[in-house]
């Protein structure tokens, strides 16, 4: 990330409620929800918005140019526009661009929007458009992979590898109940976490129903500012320090040293003094599409080695009333409406460091909060946010 | 598809997704009052008067919520363009030639794409009156209104 010329802040940000079925909306209708109570979070009105991003996947509900037919409903009439869509990363890649607009001074204020609505679509048939038409695409499965679990179970034996991922799914849902807009709030019972572990059905090997994150519809919208702007409205706003996009885009079949997650997440930490990121960060909002995957990606995200990660998990300590809380609102495992999923991440990991999440917030004091993004062939998001005020140009890549 | 092939390698493929689209709240209540009461509704925003036909929750210029201020428009209209399909091709409403129309219902500020039965497509005009004619068996879409025809 290059020098920044002026700070942004989140002001605000508004959700829809997340439900496998919003039937009694349509989409610009959906997204009016979120876009209403962004707005009202940051006690500013429409006319203060100088531009609007919009996000989702594309192909998903089968809409040509979904920006155009939301803007009755987004707030875009007459303003600065953007669509932009990274697939899963869609959400925080609308972050990433609302934070460079901003800093870079072209806009104020920018409305960053993602959404989806996928019930209305047929997820798997988009994905599948991902894969190289020659070498991948007939023998694509989707979003489903059961490798990860396969790779937990050889390094750290099956019995505890499974405990471990459905400790992780049990927590997940532990604070999805405490979400009120979360999608799936299923009340799983710690003392059945063996039972759910060997009966919840398979997906793909050791990957079950149970692992898997939603089909979820939603829209979310969070509000980007100027320090200016931000002080002058006296919002209690949550700095965004830095953001890092690493991907892949060849095809998987080599096999790369680190992951795309440890690579950001040592870009990110090296250029903000994070040293220890399990005392430097105090929440993080992962986008973790299973169990599996949250549990793996626990130990890339937070450079760990070993069995560290499982022990996160096994003593509690990623609960919201942990050493180091993992998803407070549920996560990914919870709700995914996908185009949103990744903005929803930055919207409560700020939503934390502000102090305004209510019945999910963290006891412990936020400091810094992080939020992750990923999405096909291994994109990998993260960005940083902060209660205190970043000095410019306190860091910078050559 | 391609027939010659012999000095390339093409992946014939073909895309099938299914999708549906929810008619939203405000949508919802404009298919009912049209099914059950035929009757045309819209929406009017309170700042600028503008009616909306199609009926829609927020007025993009003035961002106000519209969706508590209905009222009725038509079943009278007039036509303000218009053109005649001569060709045949699967999925059409009916047999060709037709005429397909914009037809600004009386009260409304923007016009509706509906069907226009007149007869001899020769005699169809811009400026036409029409009128609503609703459908015998009532159907869940714009085509509770079957067609309109012209009013002399």
């Amino acid at each position: 990330m290059k020098r920044k010329r002026r700070n942004v802040a989140v002001i605000g940000s508004g959700m829809s409620h997340f439900s496998s079925h919003r039937e009694e909306v349509n989409q610009p209708e959906m997204i009016h929800e979120a876009v209403v109570e962004a707005l009202d979070d940051a006690g500013m009105t429409l006319d203060e918005v100088d531009c609007v991003l919009h996000g989702n996947m594309e192909l998903f509900e089968m809409v040509h140019q979904p920006d155009m037919w939301h803007a009755i409903a987004s707030g875009v009439w007459g303003k600065s526009g953007l669509r932009l869509t990274t697939g899963g990363t869609t959400g925080i890649t609308l972050a990433c661009a609302a934070d460079n607009l901003v800093a870079s001074g072209l806009h104020d204020v920018v409305l960053a929007i993602g959404f989806e609505k996928l019930q209305e679509g047929h997820t798997t048939g988009g994905i599948t458009n991902m894969a190289d038409p020659l070498w991948g695409r007939s023998i694509q499965t989707g979003a489903l992979t059961g490798t990860t679990a396969q790779a937990v179970i050889d390094e750290f034996g099956e019995e505890r590898a499974k405990h471990a991922a459905m400790k992780m799914r049990i927590i997940m849902d532990e604070h999805a109940m405490l979400n009120e807009k979360a999608h799936r709030r299923l009340g799983l019972d710690r003392q059945f976490i063996k039972e759910m572990a060997d009966n919840s059905p398979p997906l793909v090997g050791e990957l079950r129903m149970l692992h898997m994150c939603s089909q979820s519809d939603g829209a979310c919208a969070v509000v980007f500012a100027s320090e200016e702007k931000a002080e002058a409205l006296g919002a209690a706003p949550a700095w965004v320090v830095d953001h890092e996009t690493v991907h892949r885009e060849e095809t998987l079949m080599f096999s790369p040293e680190k992951t795309t997650m440890r690579v950001a997440a040592e870009r990110m930490f090296t250029r903000n003094g994070i040293t220890d990121p399990r005392r430097d960060i105090d929440v993080f909002e992962m986008y973790d599409p299973s169990a599996w995957w949250g549990l793996d990606w626990l130990r890339e995200f937070l450079l760990l080695e070993g069995d560290e990660h499982l022990k996160m998990v096994e003593n509690d300590e990623i609960r919201i009333d942990g050493a180091f809380p993992l998803n407070p609102s549920g996560g990914v495992q919870a709700s995914n409406p996908i185009g949103a999923t990744a903005l929803v991440r930055v919207a409560e990991a700020a939503m934390q460091v502000r102090g305004v999440a209510g019945g999910h917030q963290v006891p412990k004091p936020v400091r810094r909060a992080l939020a992750s993004g990923f999405g096909g062939t291994l994109w990998t998001v993260l960005m940083l946010l902060s209660r205190e005020k970043p000095v410019l140009g306190g860091h910078c890549d050559a | 598809m391609n027939h010659d092939q012999q000095s390339c390698f093409v992946i014939e493929g073909r895309m099938a997704l299914p999708y549906q689209y929810f008619a939203g709240a405000v949508g919802s209540r404009f298919i009912v009052a049209l099914r059950d009461d035929k009757k045309i509704l819209a929406v009017r925003g309170a700042k600028n008067g503008t009616t909306f036909l199609p009926p829609r929750q927020t007025c993009e210029r003035t961002f106000e919520s519209l969706e508590d201020n209905w009222v009725e428009v038509g079943p009278d209209g007039t036509v303000t363009g218009f053109t005649v399909i001569r060709y045949r091709e699967p999925y059409q409403p009916q047999e060709p030639p037709y005429v397909l129309a914009l037809i600004r219902l009386d009260g409304a500020d923007a016009p509706i794409v509906h069907l226009v039965e007149c007869g001899e497509v020769a005699s169809m005009r811009v400026g036409m009156r029409v009128r609503a004619v609703f459908a015998d068996d009532p159907v869940d879409n714009i085509l509770a209104i079957r067609h309109f025809t012209e009013v002399k």
